[in-house]
């Protein structure tokens, strides 16, 4: 068993809607957002896991607490062992660095790619100031960038070029984990190819340790070791990345594979993968969270008990769903009733 | 075979920039044939949104149509005068859009929304355009049709937008029906709701569709015909089975191997080197030459129009038999 560098316990992020103005303007209505809602997790040294789910399941905020962008509302992520909060030392802030979505927003327009580095390498005390050149030109190198990207500002660069800057920059502190918050998505196909080579490449060749959050399915097949799938702020189903697309357990993760359009030309059948609209987080189903698009869900078992992970044969593949290993209920077309999104 | 429903021949839509004329698009031709589905397919800059637009007349001020020809029905549509295209666009040519947020006019109810065109352009009573309104609704699979029909477009979910931007679309009854990048914003499972909405709607209404979108797999389940552009010019059009078996233009060979596919399994994905180049400064001669792996030096210049193959497809490139030769040693797509 690989040693765990990292361990999620229990985590929670719930953001208040209406406090404070809000909660007197609506008379006294308060309303949460549970975004992330009790999840449990650990990060193997050296592993690509991979995180999907749709918009809306919790992933990026999951991400961002792990990070320490976030204090999260209650649960903790250890690291080698240790509590790291939000507020944690610099020394342990270095260890764990994200790679962001859009490369155009995440990047300081007003400065050159030197100066982005060398602030990051000089707040750290990473390398003696006569070495900063030299660890600039090695860092830009390392993605595949020349010397001459130093000198350039980001509106120089192309939506690919940027994103390997602001791999760079995540690399500059010589970090454990990566946490790349899908970071090919905002790019065409074929520059997301490189990226994704490249992001493969420096894990082989650093050692890294990956979170990918994506919500593309057939990214997260070619890169990842293993998959943790979300919806509605929980963690669903976890396995190895060949178990999950041939044997997934939890009727989520089978309708999200089924949706996937495949390159294969030809129609498949016309029934709609997983009917209805997710839920909104601000008022989250009782008992099982996919219970009103689930297509096997049986009352009222499943509107009343919230399901736990349980492992299957192996201990590796855990699923959330009452019927995840025993024999499964008849398939039915769930009844949806479609929520009208809450207004503001 | 029947006259196609729309044929745009070697079209060019220019801008006017400071540093020169951008070409957009230039010089791309295909076909959509009655009752058929076309997926345009290409990278961000390609042109395919540009030609799109052009069909019907929605292109900015900064644009201008340098030359080609637009027939829909028949009738040339550059020819016509703005009312007559007007018309044309209202009844004839519907178009979705990608982003159903601000396409949708936001203080409006849905239902007036959806019934305005029967209101408008089919002489229709108030209390007709509504009941059409409504069984608009129930067609594209709005559950509750009469309550939601009232809703404001910021009270419903992404994927019932779409559903609204698509009511709309149809309730002129149009011949042809543009979606740009119809999924594009929504998840995967609304993605898979809509496409399969959108090809239950072509086939039981009978109307032709333009399918815009930058994912081939989208392409590979939405159309049974496809044109692939590249820096403004369609390089190669076919049906999807024969153009994604078999591709003969090492564009179209590049892009699908750098998809992962889900069915695929782990390893590394290849890519096209080089980036796509400036449409103010195009390449002499192909424009994919200075990126193609199978590139001779007759390449280099000259020009490269669509050229007719057998089974009803066709390329842009010379070298298309060595393209195919490699194609079939790897195939990109399994045989299913």
């Amino acid at each position: 068993m690989p040693e765990t560098l990292l361990e999620v316990r229990g985590l929670a992020m719930h953001f208040v809607l209406r406090g404070g103005m809000g909660l007197w303007l609506h008379r006294g209505k308060r309303e949460v957002l549970r975004a992330v809602d009790g999840v449990d997790l650990e990060l193997a040294k050296g592993e690509t896991l991979g995180l999907v789910g749709e918009s809306g399941c919790g992933k990026s905020t999951l991400a961002r607490c792990i990070v320490g962008l976030y204090e999260p509302t209650a649960g903790e992520v250890r690291y080698e062992g240790r509590v790291v909060d939000a507020r944690r030392a610099r020394s342990d802030r270095r260890r764990i660095q994200m790679v962001f979505q859009d490369p155009y927003s995440s990047l300081n327009p007003r400065m050159t790619v030197r100066q982005v580095l060398s602030e990051l390498l000089r707040a750290h005390r990473m390398v003696p100031k006569e070495l900063l050149e030299d660890r600039c030109r090695e860092l830009v190198g390392l993605v595949g960038l020349g010397p001459r990207a130093l000198d350039a500002h980001p509106r120089q660069f192309s939506g690919g070029q940027r994103q390997r800057v602001s791999i760079a920059r995540a690399l500059a502190l010589e970090p454990d984990i990566l946490v790349a918050d899908e970071p090919v998505s905002a790019l065409d196909v074929s520059v997301q190819a490189t990226v994704l080579n490249l992001l493969a490449d420096l894990r082989a060749e650093l050692g890294l340790t990956v979170l990918l959050v994506a919500h593309n399915m057939a990214v997260v097949r070619h890169v990842c070791d293993r998959v943790a799938v979300m919806y509605l702020g929980r963690i669903v189903e976890t396995a190895p990345t060949e178990k999950l697309f041939t044997d997934a357990r939890h009727p989520y993760t089978q309708g999200l594979l089924r949706a996937v359009p495949k390159l294969v030309p030809g129609r498949a059948s016309t029934a709609a993968a997983v009917v209805g609209d997710p839920p909104s987080p601000i008022r989250l189903p009782t008992g099982c969270r996919f219970h009103t698009r689930c297509p096997i869900a049986q009352q009222p078992r499943c509107s009343d008990e919230d399901p736990v992970l349980l492992p299957g044969p192996g201990p590796e593949h855990v699923a959330a769903c009452h019927f995840a290993w025993t024999a499964r209920p008849p398939a039915h077309v769930p009844e949806v009733e479609v929520e009208a999104r809450e207004a503001g | 075979m029947s006259e196609p429903l729309l044929r745009v021949r070697d079209l060019r839509v220019q801008f006017k920039l400071a540093r020169g004329t951008l070409r957009a698009v230039d010089g791309a031709s295909f076909e959509v044939g009655r009752g058929e589905a076309l997926g345009l397919v290409g990278e961000s800059g390609s042109g395919k949104t540009v030609a799109l637009r052009a069909l019907v007349g929605l292109l900015p001020r900064s644009a201008r149509i340098a030359g080609g020809s637009i027939e829909f029905d028949g009738v040339d549509v550059l020819t016509l005068d703005e009312d007559r295209r007007r018309a044309l666009r209202g009844r004839s040519i519907a178009m979705v859009f990608q982003e159903p947020m601000t396409a949708l006019n936001p203080v409006m109810r849905v239902g007036e929304q959806i019934g305005e065109s029967p209101l408008v352009r089919l002489g229709m009573g108030r209390r007709q355009a509504r009941a059409r309104a409504l069984e608009l609704m129930s067609l594209v699979g709005i559950p509750d049709a009469k309550r939601r029909a009232d809703a404001y477009p910021h009270e419903l979910s992404g994927g019932l937008r779409q559903r609204v931007m698509i009511a709309i679309a149809l309730s002129a009854e149009p011949k042809l029906l543009l979606c740009d990048e119809p999924t594009t914003a929504l998840d995967v499972t609304i993605q898979d709701q809509i496409l399969k909405l959108l090809l239950s709607l072509q086939e039981e209404l009978g109307v032709s569709l333009v399918f815009v979108s930058h994912d081939l797999a989208v392409i590979a389940q939405a159309c049974k015909n496809v044109a692939v552009m590249y820096a403004g010019g369609v390089v190669e059009t076919g049906t999807v089975d024969a153009v994604f078996r078999e591709p003969r233009h090492p564009y179209t060979l590049g892009l699908l191997r750098s998809v992962p596919d889900v069915d695929g399994v782990r390893g590394r994905l290849s890519s096209i080197p080089g980036t796509p180049p400036d449409l103010a400064a195009l390449p002499t001669g192909c424009p994919f030459h200075p990126r193609c792996p199978f590139v001779v030096d007759k390449c280099t210049s000259g020009e490269f129009p669509l050229r007719a193959l057998a089974g009803n497809r066709a390329t842009a490139c010379i070298r298309d038999d060595a393209c195919a030769e490699d194609a079939r040693r790897e195939p990109v797509v399994a045989n299913a």
